[in-house]
């Protein structure tokens, strides 16, 4: 009980008449990495946009380390400092070096000095791989080396928990291969991640859990080795189908 | 020849004049691009801010989002010329017969008539900002005004700079209307080198010039500056053997990363 960093607890979200999300329960613990998987459309970005609370859920709880969020328990800023986020999208501050992107979070969010905040960037710079790139601008970068920067502005503030939303989605595979390569490095760290993913290679080898969600709900959840290899539900078995084949 | 050397003798006799209302044209104009842009950043932050959950507060913007949006209308929607009269001999009117000062009347009204204009290019500016700037912002605890002051209006400034110097080009024409209450800006003077010189065709050629070339500078100038904002086209790979400058330059990181 006490381990649990992110619990959702009957949460639930809908726009307008639509609803996504039809109740997710899920708790995740220290040092987890759980892969959240399923077909496009079934609520698994909604639900993690939720946990930032970038979409206001409908209904439910979210707990982080016991606490409610959404009943204002806590400061959002504080809150999305401890649970930083990677999008597809990479969202880069386009105005910005990859150094800067790193350190404005640091000084304008934990009040760091600039001196210490670039530290920080440049260090998380140097485990994505991205420090001979400090001075390019993200227009200058490819996908793959923007995600990698977005990763280490995530960093630079020192998360407990990193979101990750379809993180390689919008790559070639070269460049998943290299964005991978770095969110292993983290797994291996003992880094709490949830990974919204379609790299099923990724979600059976790297991570410690596995939720399979359909039409807003969770249907199947357990060991990567468990899901992959003798699934339960008749819908995670079809939708894992042409996965399991090859 | 003596086409030209009529217009040679009212530049060298009338040039004190000529001088002055350029010196005042261009006070006018920039004075009230600036404030007008000001105005514009102001009222552009104000409509895209959130609601907030405070009933109180969420009254107080929804108020202060009614008035912009009658200025901008109202502004928009009348000419300049007008509203100069309006003001200038409203205040007469409500003071019973004090006047205001008339170049800080002309730049009053320029900047409110420009506000309006801004206020609907700085908004404009701020929608067209992906939202995943927002979202990458919020995503690290930012807050909106964090957000905004230091992600998003950076980003607005270059986009609506050509925009800007559109209505700076447009407000250096158009303070030529402020003549009707008397401003003393170029083309005032015109009309009293005209009544001197009874050469009105060579007057006004000659202050059509000085316009253009106003404008013309002007155009250039921001040109450059757009230039300058959008920073380096390239960048330096540090570690990289062609780079001799960046290891001087990072001296600090490279004993980190070689």
């Amino acid at each position: 009980m006490t381990d649990k960093v992110i619990e959702l607890k009957g949460l639930e979200k809908s726009f307008g008449e639509n609803s996504v999300l039809k109740g997710i329960n899920l708790s995740v613990e220290k040092g987890d990495v759980l892969s959240i998987i399923g077909a496009s459309g079934s609520g698994k970005s909604t639900m993690l946009r939720c946990i930032n609370l970038l979409e206001t859920p409908t209904k439910g709880q979210i707990l982080y380390h016991g606490k409610d969020i959404t009943a204002g328990d806590l400061s959002l800023s504080k809150y999305r400092a401890k649970v930083g986020m990677v999008f597809q999208s990479f969202n880069l501050f386009n105005n910005m070096t990859a150094l800067e992107n790193c350190i404005i979070g640091q000084v304008s969010v934990l009040k760091r000095s600039r001196k210490d905040a670039k530290e920080v960037a440049m260090k998380y710079l140097e485990k994505v791989g991205m420090a001979p790139y400090i001075e390019a601008r993200p227009s200058q970068l490819s996908g793959g080396q923007k995600q990698r920067v977005a990763i280490a502005r995530a960093l630079s503030m020192e998360p407990e928990v990193l979101l990750f939303d379809e993180p390689t989605s919008a790559l070639d595979p070269q460049m998943v291969g290299e964005v991978l390569e770095v969110m292993r490095k983290l797994a291996k760290e003992g880094l709490t991640m949830i990974v919204v993913t379609h790299e099923m290679a990724f979600a059976r080898d790297v991570s410690s859990h596995v939720v399979f969600m359909a039409d807003g709900v969770i249907c199947e959840e357990g060991k990567p080795k468990d899901i992959f290899e003798n699934p339960q539900n008749p819908r995670t078995r079809d939708f894992l189908s042409r996965f399991l084949e090859r | 020849m003596s086409f030209l050397q009529d217009v040679l003798n009212i530049v060298i006799k009338y040039y004190p004049q000529l001088l002055k209302g350029v010196g005042n044209t261009m006070l006018l104009a920039l004075t009230g691009t600036v404030a007008g842009l000001v105005i514009g950043l102001l009222t552009g932050v104000i409509r895209t801010a959130p609601m907030s959950k405070n009933p109180v507060l969420r009254v107080l913007h929804k108020i202060l989002n009614a008035i912009i949006a009658v200025y901008v209308e109202v502004f928009r929607g009348t000419p300049m010329m007008v509203q100069s009269m309006v003001i200038y001999w409203g205040y007469a009117f409500a003071t019973g017969g004090k006047t205001l000062a008339l170049i800080p009347s002309g730049i009053l009204i320029v900047s409110i008539n420009t506000g309006a204009y801004m206020a609907e290019i700085v908004r404009g500016g701020i929608i067209s900002i992906d939202k995943g700037q927002f979202e990458g912002a919020m995503s690290i605890g930012m807050t909106h005004s964090q957000t905004m002051f230091k992600v998003i209006i950076p980003q607005v400034m270059r986009n609506i700079l050509p925009s800007v110097s559109n209505e700076f080009v447009i407000n250096i024409k158009d303070t030529s209307v402020l003549n009707v209450i008397g401003v003393t800006e170029l083309y005032y003077f015109a009309g009293i080198i005209k009544r001197q010189s009874f050469e009105t065709f060579q007057t006004y050629l000659v202050v059509c010039v000085l316009y253009f070339i106003l404008t013309f500078t002007i155009t250039r100038l921001l040109r450059l500056a757009e230039k300058k904002l959008d920073g380096k086209e390239n960048y330096t790979v540090f570690g990289s053997q062609s780079d001799s400058a960046a290891e001087i330059h990072i001296s600090k990181e490279a004993e980190v990363h070689d």
